[in-house]
């Protein structure tokens, strides 16, 4: 099922004419509206007319979270206000909030887009939508809603918070699709299971997640708790929200709105584009934009682009799900580390919850590593000797995996505080 | 893709007026260019149509290279221009005028079939055959704009482009030109329509561009294009003056 097959389905040749008249007309609209990108070009003596392929894009400069923020509130509009139908600010996970705007228009293709990603993983105009992600700011509730509304399906607007209830409206109003981050959909399917609820008689089929990292074991744990087929949707309120990428039921790489957005890899130490296929730094430009365009914006989100052709019978490209954030990257005795990593090898262990926090220290002058995992409790009524073969295994693993040594500490479930939100992995105590 | 054009420059002697135009038109779809006078919407389609020498950019006509060909050349291919201001042969008849626009026809060794041409661009226009042997001179304004679109037509184009087909008609005249192009593209033809009157264009168009001294700065579809504040403001006549200010 597709959306917009006429769009999702282009030919590639086609795509990129779009993509490069696009491109040189969004150019020439920063040029002239915003004197943050006017001014930037000039300096960099970057003539937004030679502009003349989409490999030119390498000659533009970047644009970053701190460019956002030395420009708040409105300094990269590239509108006046009163073109203005709707303002949001970024979540602020990592630092003082981003503010963006949307016209008409940008409100209708961001419904559009959302509505793309819900139809990919399963959702249709007979599904009953929770949505549990915040009606705020934030990006994550308008967003969704507004997708799965044009799609037109029964849309609940929960919000986020209060689990219980969620459950219960679940369960009343016989919810089918339930849209969230991937950590709160764990949470609920533990609560339900802790309710003692049984799963066969809610109504769910299908859940759309996003908004923070998560693994493949960790989908597959959703999908068994909650008996659903999930799917993982990728979007940044600095480029949109929602509905910049979505996985379709292959659930291998999720499909990149390519004829509104620009996207690129690249190394995130040397700005260059790394080889075909590699992990590197997403930076996306968008190419329909209004009010909010932003050129060669650096996600700080890792993944690597997948140019295969995906059986479902989109063209558009896909990416690999976000492995974490370069912000997250953690470096560790000059080894870089990524939570998503440590995940991996935390939820293909046996006896292991999905529950974990990394906590680094240093001691003298080494980093420290400490990885906490929750861990069924049947565990600790057994022998010592089986914990700390657990715990050798999960050493030995991720020894393998980082090529550096951790430490590991089992903990009884529930230990870990539980988020509503984006989960809290790291914590970082070095004083650097 | 019927039309695609990558980074087009053209103009007069030392006067650039294209920069760097990138468009496409895809089969069966109306495109409209909008901007206002002077943007360089009639240099362009005289530019594609060979009327005017490009200075860099590529233009493939059906994935033909067609920069260097001669106006001929494109009409052979099957990319018609409508004029900007019909440019009908006034001393001649009506049924003159159209019969030199099958001339390509006839070259193709297909002019048996122009009678049949013929005979469908008076089923299109009926008001042509009751002036089928009248000077084309004589013709009202929308008339003649008629004649100039049967004249292209008669080529068999699989491109039609036209300039400015509403200029200096009277509004319930456009309406007529307006529904005629319509229905050209709903029997399969593909029309890339240059206007300033932006609403009517808009109105009947799939999607549009937005050229603005040289440049284009919007690609949109046409619904877009009419709910998008900036074209209200510049073309559609929205006054945003008289609007509150913040």
């Amino acid at each position: 099922m597709y959306w917009e097959a006429e769009r999702e389905c282009m030919d590639r040749e086609e795509l990129k004419q779009l993509q490069l008249e696009q491109l040189q007309a969004t150019l020439s609209r920063v040029y002239m509206n915003v004197p943050f990108y006017r001014k930037k070009f000039d300096e960099m003596h970057v003539d937004p007319d030679e502009c003349r392929s989409l490999d030119d894009l390498r000659k533009l400069p970047f644009t970053t979270k701190n460019d956002l923020r030395d420009n708040y509130p409105y300094g990269l509009f590239a509108v006046p206000l009163r073109e203005v139908v709707r303002i949001h600010a970024s979540s602020g996970t990592t630092g003082m909030s981003t503010v963006v705007g949307y016209t008409r228009n940008d409100i209708k293709n961001w419904s559009n887009l959302v509505a793309r990603v819900l139809t990919a993983g399963g959702v249709t105009k007979d599904d009953v939508v929770q949505i549990a992600f915040g009606y705020s700011l934030f990006t994550g509730g308008f967003g969704l809603h507004y997708g799965a509304e044009r799609i037109g399906a029964s849309v609940i607007p929960i919000s986020s918070g209060n689990t219980a209830r969620q459950i219960k409206i679940m369960q009343d109003f016989k919810t089918t699709a339930l849209v969230c981050t991937p950590s709160y959909a764990l949470l609920i399917a533990d609560t339900i299971q802790e309710m003692g609820i049984d799963i066969n008689a809610l109504s769910l089929k299908y859940g759309l997640f996003g908004a923070e990292p998560w693994s493949e074991q960790m989908r597959q744990e959703i999908q068994d708790k909650l008996r659903i087929i999930a799917t993982d949707n990728y979007g940044l309120s600095e480029v949109m929200g929602p509905g910049v990428a979505g996985e379709c039921l292959q659930r291998n790489g999720l499909h990149i709105n390519e004829d509104h957005f620009l996207v690129e890899i690249i190394n995130p130490e040397t700005l260059e584009p790394v080889a075909p296929g590699e992990i590197g730094e997403l930076v996306i430009t968008t190419l329909t934009k209004e009010a909010f365009p932003v050129i060669r914006f650096r996600t700080r989100d890792l993944t690597r682009l997948m140019p295969e052709p995906c059986p479902c019978g989109r063209k558009t490209i896909r990416m690999l799900r976000v492995m974490g954030r370069t912000d997250d990257m953690l470096i560790i005795r000059g080894v870089n580390v990524f939570p998503s990593q440590i995940e991996n090898v935390l939820m293909s262990v046996e006896g292991t919850e999905p529950h974990y926090q990394i906590v680094v220290d240093r001691k003298g002058a080494l980093d420290e590593v400490t990885v906490m995992v929750e861990v069924s409790e049947s565990i600790f009524f057994d022998e010592m000797k089986k914990q700390h073969e657990l715990i050798e295994t999960i050493k030995k693993r991720l020894a393998s995996e980082l090529s550096i040594s951790v430490q590991v500490k089992l903990v009884e479930k529930k230990t870990i505080e539980r988020a509503e939100g984006k989960a809290k992995r790291v914590i970082d105590n070095r004083k650097l | 893709m019927m039309l695609r054009i990558r980074n087009l420059e053209s103009g007069y002697d030392r006067l650039k007026v294209l920069r760097h135009i990138s468009i496409h038109v895809s089969t069966g779809e109306i495109v409209t260019i909008i901007g206002a006078n002077g943007a360089g919407k009639t240099t362009l389609l005289k530019t594609i149509a060979g009327l005017i020498r490009s200075r860099a950019g590529e233009m493939l006509f059906e994935k033909q290279e067609i920069t260097r060909l001669s106006p001929e050349k494109i009409v052979f291919l099957g990319c018609s221009l409508v004029p900007e201001g019909r440019q009908v042969f006034a001393p001649m008849t009506v049924r003159e005028n159209l019969l030199l626009g099958g001339y390509v026809q006839y070259r193709r060794n297909k002019k048996n079939e122009v009678n049949v041409d013929l005979e469908r661009i008076f089923g299109l226009f009926p008001i042509l055959r009751e002036r089928e042997a009248q000077l084309a001179g004589t013709l009202s304004g929308g008339e003649q704009q008629m004649l100039a679109i049967g004249r292209a037509l008669m080529a068999r184009p699989k491109l039609i482009m036209m300039d400015e087909p509403s200029m200096g008609l009277a509004p319930l005249i456009v309406k007529d030109i307006f529904s005629i192009i319509k229905k050209l593209r709903d029997e399969g033809n593909t029309v890339l329509l240059v206007e300033q009157n932006a609403k009517a264009a808009l109105g009947i168009a799939d999607r549009g561009y937005v050229l603005e001294t040289g440049r284009i700065v919007l690609e949109e579809n046409a619904e877009d294009l009419l709910s998008n504040r900036d074209v209200q403001r510049a073309y559609l006549g929205r006054d945003l003056d008289t609007e509150t200010k913040i």
